[in-house]
């Protein structure tokens, strides 16, 4: 079995206004310091295989057709094999 | 000639189409289930309005896979008429039929209400019966309707003339607070390079009878008659 830990976010030309406004809402908390905040998503995928190429490629392409959206998104992610 | 108007799981303004298609145009129509793998048949096609999957991952993300949109795409490419309403756009950028992509609101707010646009000066299929400059009022419902491309993408757009609507006030200026949700240039709707396939955020079939308080929105429906009348292309 294969965990494969998948992180999502915003390309850095791309505004985000859920950032931006949790951002505010750190401010108004009194966390001034706080310059950015970028929300991304999280996902954990578990896979039926030990084999970490295949795993590697198979999270890979998901995420190329559908995870994430190029246009808009980049991502990366770790895998965690359980042998 | 005959509408088909493709139905995914969430979509809520399927029947609002079907009735403008059926009542107000007097054209033919029929719900497309989004599990058909065939179009045959159909003279254009219509992606509702909704929250398809409920929106889950991002708008528009799972409803691309739907097994009909094989058959969208294949049509679309056909040059075949396509037109995309609110979660249809959202649909037909994630289905790359469209460039660019809808974001959250930049206010974070889902915005419903009427707004104006601005239809631009080109020739398309879908704004043959509006003049270049002429403003329609027409209601919005989303809360992902902030579009974004990349600068060149909107460059090469704006060249081919694929900009046809913008947000703007009551006389026609485009002004960043007639802007309902941060879209880029105040983009409310655009078409593809061909021309074949327009999307829109602003629902045109809750504005095409002067019952539902305007019908500036009609036009796009009879325009897509007109130019069917004028080159028939069956599914």
């Amino acid at each position: 079995m294969t965990i494969a830990r998948i992180y999502i976010t915003y390309k850095p030309t791309v505004l985000d206004p859920q950032g931006n406004t949790i951002r505010e809402a750190l401010h108004h908390l009194g966390f001034e310091d706080v310059n950015s905040v970028r929300m991304g998503k999280y996902l954990e995928v578990e896979l039926g295989t030990d084999d970490t190429s295949k795993a590697h490629a198979e999270v890979e392409a998901m995420c190329q057709q559908l995870l994430a959206n190029p246009v808009i998104e980049s991502y990366r992610f770790d895998l965690e094999t359980d042998r | 000639m005959k509408f088909g108007i493709v139905q995914f799981p969430g979509s809520n303004c399927d029947n609002d189409c079907l009735h403008v298609a059926r009542s107000v145009l007097q054209q033919q129509a029929d719900l497309v289930w989004h599990e058909e793998t065939s179009l045959a048949g159909f003279d254009a096609l219509v992606l509702p309005g909704g929250f398809s999957y409920g929106d889950y991952l991002r708008s528009g993300s799972i409803a691309r896979f739907s097994p009909v949109m094989r058959a969208v795409t294949a049509f679309a490419n056909a040059g075949g008429l396509v037109l995309g309403i609110c979660n249809g756009f959202q649909i037909l950028t994630e289905a790359g039929l469209l460039p660019g992509a809808l974001l959250r609101n930049n206010s974070m707010e889902f915005h419903c209400g009427w707004v104006n646009v601005r239809v631009q000066g080109m020739e398309s299929p879908f704004m043959a019966t509006y003049q270049p400059g002429q403003v329609l009022r027409m209601p919005i419902a989303h809360g992902d309707g902030n579009y974004v491309v990349d600068p060149e993408t909107l460059n090469r757009m704006r060249e081919n003339g694929q900009i046809l609507l913008r947000y703007c006030d009551a006389k026609g200026d485009v002004a960043q607070d007639a802007n309902p949700n941060g879209s880029v240039d105040n983009i409310a709707g655009i078409c593809n390079e061909a021309g074949n396939v327009f999307a829109l955020m602003p629902h045109p079939e809750r504005c095409a009878e002067a019952a539902l308080g305007g019908s500036d929105g009609l036009g796009i429906w009879q325009a897509m008659v007109l130019a069917l009348a004028a080159a028939p292309l069956r599914a």
